[in-house]
């Protein structure tokens, strides 16, 4: 552990400021809180808002998990959870069963959060009209008023242009039928799973200022018409080639010999898990 | 591994981290020292873009990553936000400089004189090959850089607001936002902008001010006063409010210019039927403060403050654009965070347009 710094890098002062966003943010689900986002030694962009969750809430009793694209072993996932680790020398698990708090990047994992979980996600644009309309302030007005007719006319452009609505992850949703949200660069596929869950979610955005949250037992649904329902990504017929399972999300990968393509888990620890690999 | 997975990341960081050192073993070490006195212009920029002055940390930042001035900002604004603030120092006022430059581009003779000091503006810009063979580019001139006693002046534009054709500033006394704990808003108050424009990246400042001077903007600006020098830095005493603390100096580049303004004249309903009432023209200012001596970052802030205050549909008036796309490691870590794996997202990108294509089938 690196003690010319604070335990979990940030000073007291900072940690606690970044927790009263917290608690607001879980007060009013689906609202973007701003905060004094702080320089973090990785860079911004990098998952700064996710980590100075992680590093706001993490205790020495903390079991952490860290994944990027479902990966543990992933650079950037082993980047976060080194420096994380190196200030707080907590333990550190693969199993996402066993982690009390889960950092991710662009998924949640397979097997549903527990009561007492908090997944921790990293965002890179928190504001789900930003796609719509570039400037803050009246993207804030918007959010005051609910007024989401822009984003509904450009799910229906995309009907009427493309016969399909074209947006692929960070597929916006509707929380608490109040605030529309961006659930981070998740796929489609992982919407589901936070409507409803056990788990509390976190959402940071470091270089953007903003964290909102998902507490256990909210509604949270995709935008969708009545008529056209809301689709995730399409894996019939294909499998993991390690663990065999079906009805998770997979990564799709070319062998760089045959260039034949294969299908393998996203969510490595899931895999792991599944094969009844004996990890660490 | 026969497959194309991007797995083993431990090794790989550890692996690379490795061959960093590999690539900056230089034959001969440069001392920190050496950084901070022989590239001084660089290290002002580092410390004037990371918001802390601290030469030597600047130097070392830069001696720590091969130089890359983006990566230098980043190591010492990680390292500014680790530290307690335990004091506010009190106001400075450029007016209380110790000058070692100050030039005035609107009037020949100005009060206290031009000074035009240490700059490369006259200078002819040919390799120096001497350089090569272990000469020192500064020569023995102690007696001309130590001015004989200190060189205090008040400002040009202190004149022209005596004589009215510059609008007096009312006295300010609301607490200033301090925009390194706060997200910004928008409209932003004026000190959250020159703050927010104090820190931002001088390349991108540059492009904006040129932008605004060029057309795609509304001002074109004279430079009052462009002054470099030393402040003290002060806090209150704890013990007594009317006494001050010195706690250093820093060396500061301090512009204010000028431009003309129309200012419109309302229309009042009593004034019907009487003869017209014209716009009037004003003058009026932009400033721009940067630690160092750090001109053009100085001068194009200025140009930016002044054109944030015109109305028109150029980038350059707009407030959001201006402001939040400036600091170096926010753009820098949203540019290279595309450097990270997309895989997942790009999984369902590839659903989306297979779909899509489907359809022509």
């Amino acid at each position: 552990m690196n003690n010319d710094y604070n335990f979990a890098f940030l000073d007291e002062g900072s940690k606690r400021e970044i927790r009263r966003s917290i608690l607001k943010a879980i007060s009013i689900p689906g609202y973007q809180v701003p905060f004094g986002s702080r320089e973090l030694p990785i860079g911004r962009g990098w998952g700064t808002g996710g980590i100075q969750i992680t590093l706001s809430i993490i205790g020495k009793d903390d079991v952490l998990k860290v994944i990027d694209q479902g990966s543990d072993d992933s650079v950037n996932a082993v980047n976060i959870k080194k420096f994380v680790g190196r200030c707080t020398n907590v333990a550190t698990t693969t199993d996402s069963e066993v982690a009390t708090i889960i950092q991710s990047r662009h998924r949640i994992p397979e097997t549903p959060l527990k009561d007492g979980q908090i997944l921790v996600l990293q965002v890179p644009i928190p504001d789900p009209l930003r796609a719509v309309e570039p400037s803050e302030r009246v993207t804030k007005q918007k959010h005051a008023e609910a007024e989401y007719s822009a984003m509904w006319l450009s799910l229906y452009e995309d009907l009427t242009k493309f016969g399909e609505i074209n947006i692929s992850s960070e597929y916006p949703c509707m929380v608490e039928n109040r605030y529309v949200m961006n659930p981070s660069p998740i796929p489609r596929f992982d919407n589901h799973k936070l409507h409803n869950s056990e788990g509390l979610y976190l959402f940071g955005a470091g270089r953007e200022k903003k964290i909102y949250a998902i507490p256990p037992y909210t509604s949270v649904i995709p935008l969708a018409f009545d008529d056209v329902p809301f689709k995730v990504e399409n894996f019939e017929g294909k499998h993991c080639r390690l663990c065999g399972a079906t009805g998770v999300y997979l990564d799709e990968m070319y062998s760089s010999d045959t260039g034949e393509k294969f299908y393998e888990c996203s969510d490595t620890g899931f895999c792991e898990k599944n094969r009844g690999a004996n990890h660490e | 591994m026969a497959y194309v997975a991007v797995k083993g990341g431990e090794v790989a960081i550890e692996a690379s981290i490795e061959l960093l050192k590999t690539f900056q073993n230089a034959a001969t070490d440069i001392s920190v020292n050496a950084i901070r006195d022989n590239l001084s212009m660089l290290v002002d920029k580092i410390m004037s873009e990371a918001g802390l002055y601290a030469p030597d940390y600047a130097a070392l930042a830069l001696k720590q990553c091969d130089g890359n001035v983006e990566e230098a900002v980043f190591l010492l604004r990680a390292y500014r936000s680790t530290l307690e603030r335990n004091h506010y120092s009190n106001e400075i006022n450029g007016k209380d400089m110790r000058l070692i430059r100050r030039i005035s581009s609107a009037f020949k003779d100005i009060p206290g004189g031009q000074i035009l000091g240490p700059t490369y503006d006259y200078s002819h810009r040919l390799l120096d090959f001497s350089l090569l063979d272990g000469n020192l580019p500064t020569e023995n001139t102690e007696d001309v850089l130590e001015p004989s006693q200190d060189i205090v002046s008040e400002r040009i534009s202190d004149i022209f607001r005596a004589e009215g054709v510059l609008k007096g500033c009312e006295q300010e006394d609301t607490t200033p936002t301090d925009v390194t704990s706060h997200l910004l808003t928008h409209p932003a108050d004026r000190s959250a902008r020159l703050q927010t424009l104090a820190r931002a990246d001088g390349g991108f400042l540059g492009g904006v001010a040129y932008s605004a001077m060029r057309g795609y903007g509304a001002v074109h600006p004279t430079i009052a006063e462009l002054r470099s020098g030393y402040v003290d830095i002060c806090v209150t005493y704890p013990f007594d409010e009317n006494e001050e603390i010195v706690l250093g100096e820093i060396l500061l580049t301090e512009v204010e210019s000028l431009m003309p303004k129309a200012e419109e004249q309302s229309f009042q309903d009593e004034n019907v039927g009487k003869a017209p009432s014209y716009d009037k023209m004003t003058l009026s200012g932009g400033y721009g403060l940067a630690f160092g001596r750090n001109e053009n970052k100085a001068i194009s802030m200025s140009i930016v403050d002044a054109n944030l205050d015109t109305v028109g549909d150029t980038p350059s008036q707009d407030e959001e654009f201006v402001l939040i796309h400036g600091d170096s490691l926010e753009m820098n870590g949203f540019i290279s965070h595309l450097k990270l794996p997309h895989y997942v997202s790009f999984q369902s990108s590839l659903d989306v347009v297979r779909k899509s294509g489907e359809k022509d089938e």
